[in-house]
């Protein structure tokens, strides 16, 4: 092989140590040494912001910024973690408050980030889907003078004219799908340009992905309902008990729908090594999408959800309410009704409060616990349940009498009793006066208080609640986004060039290939070509 | 066969496995071992295609004639490792299979830790040897085997749990396909990660002067053909993640917890790493970050990932990544991902 020399490549690269001189030198206007117009200033930040180095950087400060999220608790993900965390925390919390750590996905910082990146995506996409368009339709550039100075070349004589083999090398590009132009001598053949169409999809995407996703958090909500059995439920903000509504969301945008829990089952494992773990749960609901519309019901499961309209019901979890009944000293009924007890590990002991207030003489508040299947420790002193599953159900309650604040006006949680104006009930011995009652139980208070009775266990169920707009955008977003990869990542846009040169003695022909991706790999692409020319050549001679 | 029975030929299967990855492992330390005398040149390595790597020239290359005996010798320790891979990865797939149908009702194999490190070794050390002929990847033998036996290891010793069905969250066909694409890529990142890794290791004893002409280092593949290779498995990986972690496992949590995309610890880490592997494959095509800079990268996305895995359950308790019954109780995660 011979390398011909070479004038026109070289002379336009290599290091020039001349050419950073040339910028320090002062301009040839009046003004002075770095003084730069407003436009041109602009005109730097903005080519500094759509480089690509910067996006590379933005990128990564992403990924570093997201960090902070999965570590320290957030509002957003557990509120009631966060608050834990706040307080036992009191120096840190206002400092991480004021960082907006515990919410760093929609903090300044965080969403300076993101909003700089597509920014910057937007400043790189649209020139380069001009320079596309442009290049869409435009010629395969000429060939280079020389072919060998390309990592990928190959050189051969024959003693076929140039014009036939540059009709042969046509013929077989062509089947190829290559785009080919000819000139001077020498066939420039392109293909892949949808390559670049897949990268521009898939960044363009992102932005779709982003406006989906910010539709959601904007006029979104989400929200959490506990609803016993043979109890309802219909959609309106006040019968939430945690509600988490996007910052445009209005309450207008809420389907009108009803529904009531008419029963809910569970299989409970009594062996294996999950034993006391619960699957197939199952809510049965009757609902009706408006007032006006007819009833259906649906089994509501885990992995299952309710969609009505573009609002979706599902089933997060489950426990129990103990059916509690209070009678106070004149004997009348002053409350009565399963109440809800929440969880606190997984064998479903649960605690749980009573609020009478309007019970004569005094007030009467109940705190305590609920064991699904109880069972008592010698070595804690203290109940505990052996299973989820209610197979020997047992409340055990203190009493407290006096002020249970519940008239002030001022919102209570119904999950714990303010007791700083109560007393506790005690026994003569001053130990604490505790009611074990099990269903059917009831007992007497002293004092002439009043009667407590347990008549009987209802499940309750967990209810999510939420409503996504923009969750079918981002989701074709991000599809898209992947079809756009897929294009991007795999097709290989390549150029070949073949150039033949009638000489004395035959025609020289130059072959020379490059591949303009990333990872491409030309190897068998120049020798296939050759070899098929040769091939042909000698097949017509 | 009962479900003991399974669980006993599941765990019967990882122990046989772990044995013969071991037994390749040694053949391929002594394939190197062979090696060590004949010089880089001696086999077809001069040939002027960048795409074959030294180990395997001389495994397949005819020309070498400096020492013959330890060129064959290693061909043949070569070929016999291989073997014993495939046998290995085999036995492993008999172990995930044993897990699935000793649970009751049958299921896919990935109800905890334990079961997810199982399909994620056997998946790495899969691609590692369906790609095999296609990348010429016979240098990654060593760092493959050890990688998945060191993995293994980690799993029957800390991670063992016994066969349990499933909690209900994770019983939906979404999981399956979720977690299927998200295993397939953390095989393939985890092999771009050990050929970056390498790329790294061969790049600085090339800058310090290269020396030695035999040895493990020498015998790797060049720089652009371990940039490529890497790239590639790279460019394999990032959409299978960008399926599991942006398509399906979104889906997946709409259906269970009724939010699609809830910044829980798993899912910010999951993207952490999907912008970190977008940052890589902008680095390969940025003046200034190519090569050895867009090769750490491709490092900081492999420990993200295994962090994600594995890392972030002890960190932070407030994953959702299960259906944990009661409603207030989080942080028994024995979902993974
Ligand atoms: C949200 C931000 C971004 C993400 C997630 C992202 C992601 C990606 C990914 C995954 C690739 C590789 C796949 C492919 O070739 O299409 C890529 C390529 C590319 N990106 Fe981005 N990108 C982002 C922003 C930007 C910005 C702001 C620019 C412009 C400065 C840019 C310019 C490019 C270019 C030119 C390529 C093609 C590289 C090649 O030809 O191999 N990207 N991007």
């Amino acid at each position: 092989m011979t390398t011909p020399p070479d004038h026109s490549l070289r002379s336009r690269s290599g290091g020039d140590p001349g050419g950073t001189a040339l910028s320090t030198r002062p301009p040839e206007d009046d003004r002075r040494p770095g003084e730069l117009t407003l436009r041109e200033l602009l005109r730097w930040v903005w080519r500094q912001l759509t480089s690509m180095r910067t996006a590379l950087i933005l990128l990564l400060l992403l990924a570093l910024a997201a960090i902070p999220g999965s570590v320290i608790p957030q509002e957003g993900v557990d509120a009631l973690k966060t608050s834990n965390w706040q307080t036992a925390h009191p120096k840190l919390t206002p400092i991480y408050d004021k960082l907006g750590l515990f919410s760093v996905y929609d903090s300044v910082w965080f969403s300076a980030i993101y909003i700089l990146l597509m920014i910057s995506l937007v400043g790189c996409i649209l020139p380069r889907t001009f320079v596309y368009w442009r290049g869409m339709r435009a010629k395969p550039p000429a060939a280079p003078r020389n072919l060998s100075r390309l990592p990928e070349h190959a050189l051969y004589s024959t003693s076929d004219g140039a014009d036939a083999v540059l009709e042969r090398a046509q013929q077989t590009l062509r089947r190829q799908r290559y785009r080919i132009s000819v000139q001077d001598g020498a066939i420039s053949a392109e293909r892949g340009y949808l390559r670049e169409a897949g990268n521009l999809l898939f960044h363009l995407s992102v932005l779709v992905v982003l406006v989906g996703f910010g539709l959601g958090s904007l006029y979104g909500y989400k929200g959490g309902v506990i609803v016993v059995k043979d109890n309802g439920f219909s959609n309106t903000v006040s019968q939430y008990d945690d509600f988490d509504p996007g910052s445009l969301f209005s309450a207008d945008d809420m389907e009108p729908f009803y529904f009531k829990v008419d029963d809910f089952t569970a299989d409970w494992l009594t062996d294996g090594p999950r034993a006391g773990m619960a699957r197939g749960f199952d809510a049965s609901l009757t609902y009706q999408e408006s007032l006006s519309d007819p009833e259906k019901s649906y089994d509501l499961k885990v992995n299952h959800p309710l969609s009505i309209g573009n609002t979706d019901v599902f089933l997060i979890g489950h426990g129990y309410a103990p059916i509690i009944t209070v009678k106070d000293g004149n004997g009348d009924e002053v409350y009565s009704g399963p109440t809800v007890f929440l969880p606190i590990n997984d064998t479903f002991q649960s605690i749980g409060v009573v609020k009478a207030a309007t019970a004569e003489p005094t007030q009467i508040g109940l705190e305590g616990e609920f064991y699904p299947t109880v069972s008592f420790s010698k070595q804690t002193g203290s109940y505990y349940s052996l299973f989820g599953k209610p197979v020997d159900p047992m409340i055990s309650m203190l009493v407290y009498t006096g002020d249970l604040h519940m008239k002030d006006g001022t919102p209570q949680s119904i999950y714990s009793l303010d007791k700083s104006d109560t007393t506790m009930l005690t026994k003569k011995n001053g130990a604490p006066y505790r009611l074990d009652l099990r269903p059917g139980q009831s007992v007497k208070l002293p004092n002439g208080l009043g009667t407590v009775s347990f008549d009987g266990l209802q499940p309750w169920v967990k209810i999510q609640i939420s409503q996504t707009p923009g969750k079918w955008i981002a989701l074709s977003g991000v599809v898209a986004a992947l079809i756009g990869l897929l294009g991007s990542l795999f097709i290989r846009p390549r150029r070949i060039w073949v150039r033949a040169r009638e000489e004395e003695g035959g025609t020289l022909v130059e072959v020379a290939a490059l591949d303009r991706s990333g990872g491409g790999d030309l190897t068998g692409l120049v020798g296939d070509l050759v070899a098929s020319l040769q091939r042909t050549g000698k097949d017509e001679t | 066969m009962t479900d003991v029975q399974w669980e006993s030929l599941s765990n019967w299967a990882v122990a046989a496995a772990g044995t013969v990855y071991f037994l390749a492992l040694l053949t391929h330390l002594a394939e190197w071992a062979s090696l060590r005398k004949v010089p880089v040149a001696a086999g077809a390595a001069a040939r002027d295609s960048v795409d074959i790597p030294g180990g395997v020239a001389v495994a397949t290359g005819p020309e070498g004639t400096a020492d013959d005996g330890g060129a064959q010798r290693a061909a043949f320790f070569g070929r016999l490792g291989y073997l014993l891979t495939c046998l290995a990865v085999a036995v492993h797939f008999v172990s995930l299979v044993g897990r699935g149908m000793a649970a009751d009702p049958n299921r896919v194999p990935w109800g905890n830790m334990y079961e997810f490190t199982l399909s994620g070794t056997f998946v790495v050390a899969f691609l590692y040897v369906a790609l095999y002929r296609k990348f010429r990847l016979a240098w990654m033998a060593p760092i493959v085997l050890a990688f998945v036996l060191t993995v293994l290891m980690v799993a029957v010793l800390w991670l063992y749990a016994p066969v349990a069905p499933l909690t209900e969250a994770l019983s939906s066909y979404w999981l399956v396909i979720h977690v299927v694409s998200a295993i397939i890529s953390v095989g393939a990142f985890t092999l771009g990660g050990i050929t970056s890794a390498l790329y790294l290791v061969k790049s600085r004893s090339v800058t310090k002067g290269g020396g030695t002409t035999s040895g493990y280092v020498a015998r790797l593949p060049e720089l652009a053909v371990l940039d490529r290779v890497s790239y590639r498995l790279h460019a394999f990986g990032f959409p299978v993640w960008t399926f599991a972690v942006l398509i399906t496992g979104p889906i997946w949590a709409h259906q269970a917890w009724s939010s699609y995309w809830n910044w829980d610890p798993k899912e910010v880490w999951a993207f952490i790493t999907w912008v970190v592997y977008a940052a890589y494959l902008h680095a390969r095509t940025t003046a200034g970050w190519k090569g050895r800079n867009a090769a750490i990268l491709a490092l900081v996305g492999t420990f993200t990932l295994w962090f994600n895995f594995i890392g972030i359950n002890y960190f932070s308790t407030t994953s959702q990544h299960s259906y944990a019954g009661a409603p207030e109780v989080h942080g028994t995660v024995q979902a993974g991902d």
